[in-house]
């Protein structure tokens, strides 16, 4: 068993080792009908004639390929710049596609065999190592030694696993073009799933998916006979996989516009964008359907499943980012903070960026009703700040990056506006609450541990005091890992669910409020 | 309202929650807690996640370092070693002389031994202190073999802890069964099944009779009372603790036993000098079927919270715990008990036990053998909840009505398997009842097959 799984990690590390130089291999050359055929109509004059250095070059390397490009790029804009002639300035992002187009990697020829080499590679690895863990154990926790182990505790191997995932963050969301092999490679997938090219978004939609399913598979190994852990984790699965990834690209191949089911503005910031609102309303019934089921999950959806379930029924059954958090996090989710002062932090900083995300939409909503009177285009600006600050390097960057550093949900603790919008409903009107048992506490402190959002659990457990929190997701791993059976995770009659001065049962000489 | 100086001595439950109880009645007084164990308080039961890896010290600090400055309970780190009871001063063992108005003496408990030949080798300890941790992290660098002393929560812990580390584990255990001298035989051979389930060889019904010494002074095996010799490089000697009160020995006016002795109100036979937690002693046990001295967490803590009340308030109310209730996990089966179930069914009780086929799961109820009310419950495997049972077998529920409504008592987590038609089932034939089943939904059934 050993033997297999430290095969497993061999492969898989080969696997993380040539996806990441997969994309410095090959050579590029640029030629002018690769120009035209990927340039928008009105700016191909200007595009022609600003690479025409390039042309017939033979670059050995992506770099070079990319230096070259944003030079002669980047000196026709700022010329433009400097002379205030902003309407002529090309705003659009050439550089991937052209990259794209003029690369003559061995990627291109052979794309399956590198998908194998890389991305399935890193499956079967994983799997391998995967499969066997805890075999012949008892159902049971299982965090032996996670304090000892670099990876899981802030070590070398945690710090460097944190690294790579920052960077390949940054690349994705902002140097995209030097991933372009990485692209060529799951073209033909994506060709055979939607009939369309890949982007850098299907690339990342597919290895996400992957990531949630696999470690998913580890999820089902480590909660045997836990059948709340095991079924959130199918839920997180399924809804990654045929909401977020299968769905859209289907969607794409009927020519309707990319549309995730699942995700609720504000979590999906741009759903009353003009181009999602045109998307919709030029899509037909289906469209409608999109735009009127979106509205339905922010104003019915949200409050009255979270009266019900809490705001668990989304974080940790539903979610994106909470699928990847409770899959692929699941290994770091005691990282967290837990002082009083991070959750301090936490409270300004969610609110703050539900508040922008609210402003921000409102504002591009009266925009769009008034016909871009209000502000002509200078939402854009304003949507290019959000995206670029909270949609990429807030939960790109640090929530999914910062997992071996500060725990697996920093986005959803201290970024998410919609886990605010869903926090509110929870902690003011909702049903939801984690129960604690009399006065079965031992301080232990492994709740308080285990928790991913950083909640002092034990400090509720303790005084006998229900746990009712905006940012509970609900994993119910406090739960799982209580050794008394102290905690439970409940939907009951709202009576009773705040005890402001609890009381620990089991004394009867006083009565203590705690 | 006595403002004169509290001082306490121990930082465990007890002590603490005895401090931070005195600052909730009273805002002024100077609280002083000493303490050589630790600078802070800590949970002494999560010791063994440190080991296991689960947990850092720091997270077995239920409190922030802060929380002390900012409730004015001073904190002091020190050993007491003497005292005296006439100028009202105890000493550390730096030779401190500290003042107190109040002594609450709350030390806690020491390992306790019976003073087997080698139980002072390298490599050989109990386990109850942070110091006791450390050196058993020493003790433990790179053995193969170690065997455990002792069938009760101390030694099962310490063979959870070892195994976590790959170190194979010998458990010698004197009793029939693992802790029968709290549990039920069924329950215990549950129990039993389990540690061997782990891969620990249990050896039940075995006493240690010397502990055999290296070259070096370090434990190199031991020797059983019937002669087997086990080799190993690590004994731990865990068959119970004793009253850690060694510093109060010359004391010819408090009076000692095991323990402390102490009234019901943690009087001491010293004016303005109380005991409280597992050190001190009762002169009347607290209640039937208690015992006189309670070395558990929650009593401890109740301790705390009742000695602070009175100290804070003209109307001293004696210390009456209600229904007893406790709880352990072995390995990975969690344990509950409330009430009254004791080891050997007395005649005035009837009894009912369940156990799954995979005698995983347990639960046994004890009831009033003329009237059928409730008296107490063991689970294993199966949470209970504690404001339930605290209710019913205070008020004398019917055991049969509870027993028809379990799902209401039920802890267990959403989805989990839902045993209670199996024992109605099993109450029915066992007893020729004809308790009726409770309905059972299509969700549920769909659902629990997926654990």
């Amino acid at each position: 068993m050993k033997t297999i799984q430290s095969l497993g990690i061999v492969l898989f590390c080969l696997a993380l080792a040539f996806f990441s130089i997969l994309p410095f291999i090959g050579s590029y050359t640029l030629r002018p009908e690769l120009v035209e055929k990927n340039t928008k109509d009105i700016h191909q004059k200007q595009m022609l004639e600003i690479l025409q250095p390039m042309y017939g070059e033979l670059y050995s390397s992506n770099v070079a390929f990319i230096a070259d490009f944003n030079k002669y790029f980047n000196n026709y804009n700022d010329a433009l710049k400097a002379s205030q002639s902003w309407d002529q300035v090309i705003w659009d992002n050439y550089a991937l596609p052209l990259t794209k187009a003029s690369s003559q990697s061995p990627v291109t020829e052979n794309p399956w065999l590198y998908l194998g080499l890389t991305v399935f590679l890193a499956i079967v690895g994983a799997l391998l190592y995967i499969l066997p863990m805890y075999a012949g154990k008892l159902p049971g926790i299982k965090h032996d030694g996670i304090y000892f182990s670099s990876m899981k505790s802030k070590g070398l191997l945690g710090i460097i696993t944190g690294s790579w995932l920052i960077l390949f963050y940054i690349v994705l969301y902002w140097f995209p073009e030097y991933l372009t092999n990485l692209i060529l490679m799951v073209d033909p997938l994506s060709m055979a799933i939607s009939g369309n090219p890949a982007s850098q978004w299907f690339l990342y939609g597919l290895i996400y998916t992957i990531a949630i399913l696999v470690m998913g598979i580890r999820m089902f190994k480590k909660y045997k006979g836990n059948a709340y852990q095991r079924l959130r984790t199918g839920s997180v699965m399924f809804f990654q996989l045929a909401f977020a990834f299968m769905l859209p690209e289907i969607l794409v191949l009927f020519n309707m516009p990319w549309h995730d089911f699942k995700n609720i503005w504000p979590l999906d910031y741009s759903f009353f964008y003009d181009y999602r609102l045109e998307g919709m309303t030029s899509s037909g019934a289906l469209g409608m359907f999109m735009l009127i089921w979106g509205i339905i999950l922010i104003i019915v959806a949200v409050p009255l499943l979270t009266y019900f379930y809490g705001k668990r029924w989304y974080c940790s059954w539903v979610c994106g980012c909470g699928g990847l958090a409770e899959t692929l996090g699941d290994p770091y989710r005691q990282l967290s903070d837990k002082s009083l002062k991070a959750w301090s932090i936490e409270r300004y900083l969610i609110h703050g960026v539900l508040v922008f995300a609210v402003v921000m939409t409102a504002v591009t909503l009266v925009n769009y009703f008034m016909e871009f009177e209000l502000l002509g285009q200078a939402t854009n600006q304003l949507h290019s700040i959000y995206g670029f600050a909270i949609g990429s390097a807030f939960a790109g960057v640090i929530g999914t990056g910062f997992y071996p550093l500060m725990g697996n949900r920093v986005w959803c603790r201290f970024g998410c506006p919609l886990a605010a919008y869903l926090g509110m409903v929870q902690r003011f009107k909702s049903r939801f609450r984690i129960t604690t048992n009399g006065g079965q506490c031992i301080s232990c402190g492994n709740c308080s541990t285990y928790c991913e959002m950083g909640i002092d659990v034990r400090w509720y457990a303790q005084r006998g005091q229900n746990i009712v929190r905006s940012s509970c997701v609900g994993c119910g791993v406090c739960a799982s890992v209580c050794p008394r059976g102290v905690l439970k995770l409940e939907n009951a009659d709202e009576e009773g669910r705040l005890q402001d001065l609890p009381i620990i049962i089991g004394n009867k000489s006083i009565t203590i409020k705690n | 309202m006595n403002n004169s100086p509290y001082v306490i001595i121990g930082n465990g439950i007890a002590g603490i929650t005895c401090a931070r109880h005195i600052r909730k009645y009273n805002a002024d007084a100077p609280i002083l807690v000493i303490s050589g164990e630790s600078e802070h308080f800590f949970s002494r039961t999560a010791l063994m996640y440190i080991y296991m890896g689960h947990m850092k010290y720091e997270h077995t600090k239920p409190y922030e370092d802060w929380f002390w400055e900012k409730n004015r309970i001073h904190l002091k780190r020190a050993w007491i070693t003497d005292i005296n009871l006439h100028q009202k001063t105890i000493h550390s063992s730096e030779g401190e002389l500290i003042p107190f108005g109040t002594l609450i003496i709350a030390t806690g408990s020491k390992p306790f031994t019976i003073g087997w030949p080698g139980e002072h080798l390298k490599g050989v300890q109990g386990l109850y202190s942070l110091q006791d941790l450390e050196q058993m992290e020493a003790n433990t660098q790179g053995i193969q073999h170690a065997v455990i002393v002792g069938g009760g929560l101390i030694g099962i812990e310490m063979a959870e802890m070892l195994q976590s580390r790959h170190i194979d584990v010998t458990f010698l255990v004197r009793e029939k069964n693992f802790w029968d001298n709290v549990l039920p035989e069924e329950e215990a051979k549950v129990i039993n099944r389990h540690i061997k389930a782990h891969g620990v060889d249990l050896r039940l019904a075995s006493e240690l009779q010397e502990i055999l010494s290296d070259e070096k002074g370090a434990v190199r095996a031991i020797r059983t009372a019937a002669g087997e010799e086990i080799p190993c490089q690590f004994v731990g000697l865990t068959i119970g603790v004793t009253p850690n009160i060694e510093f109060l020995k010359n004391q010819p006016t408090i009076t000692t036993n095991k323990g402390v002795m102490v009234d019901q109100f943690f009087r001491t036979s010293v004016p303005d000098v109380y005991a409280i937690g597992d050190c001190a002693e009762f002169i009347e046990a607290p209640g039937s079927h208690r015992k006189n001295i309670e070395q558990v967490w929650y009593t401890g803590r109740m301790h705390g919270e009742t000695l602070a009340y009175n100290l804070t308030h003209s109307d001293p109310m004696p210390y009456k715990p209600g229904i007893w209730f406790n709880s352990a996990k072995f390995f990975d089966l969690e344990y509950q008990t409330y009430g009254w179930v004791p080891n050997k069914i007395p005649a005035v009780l009837d009894t009912f036990y369940w156990e799954n086929n995979e005698g995983t799961v347990a639960i046994r109820f004890t009831y009033d053998k003329t009237v059928g009310t409730i008296k107490g419950i063991n689970t294993i495997g199966w949470r209970m909840r504690h404001a339930y049972f605290d209710r019913a077998i205070e008020e004398g529920w019917l055991f049969e009505k509870i027993l028809s409504h379990l799902d209401r008592a039920n802890f267990d987590a959403e989805f989990s398997k839902n045993y209670t038609p199996q024992v109605i089932l099993a109450y029915n034939k066992a007893k020729n009842r004809s308790l009726s089943l409770p309905k059972k939904g299509l969700i549920r059934r769909l659902l629990t097959a997926f654990s």
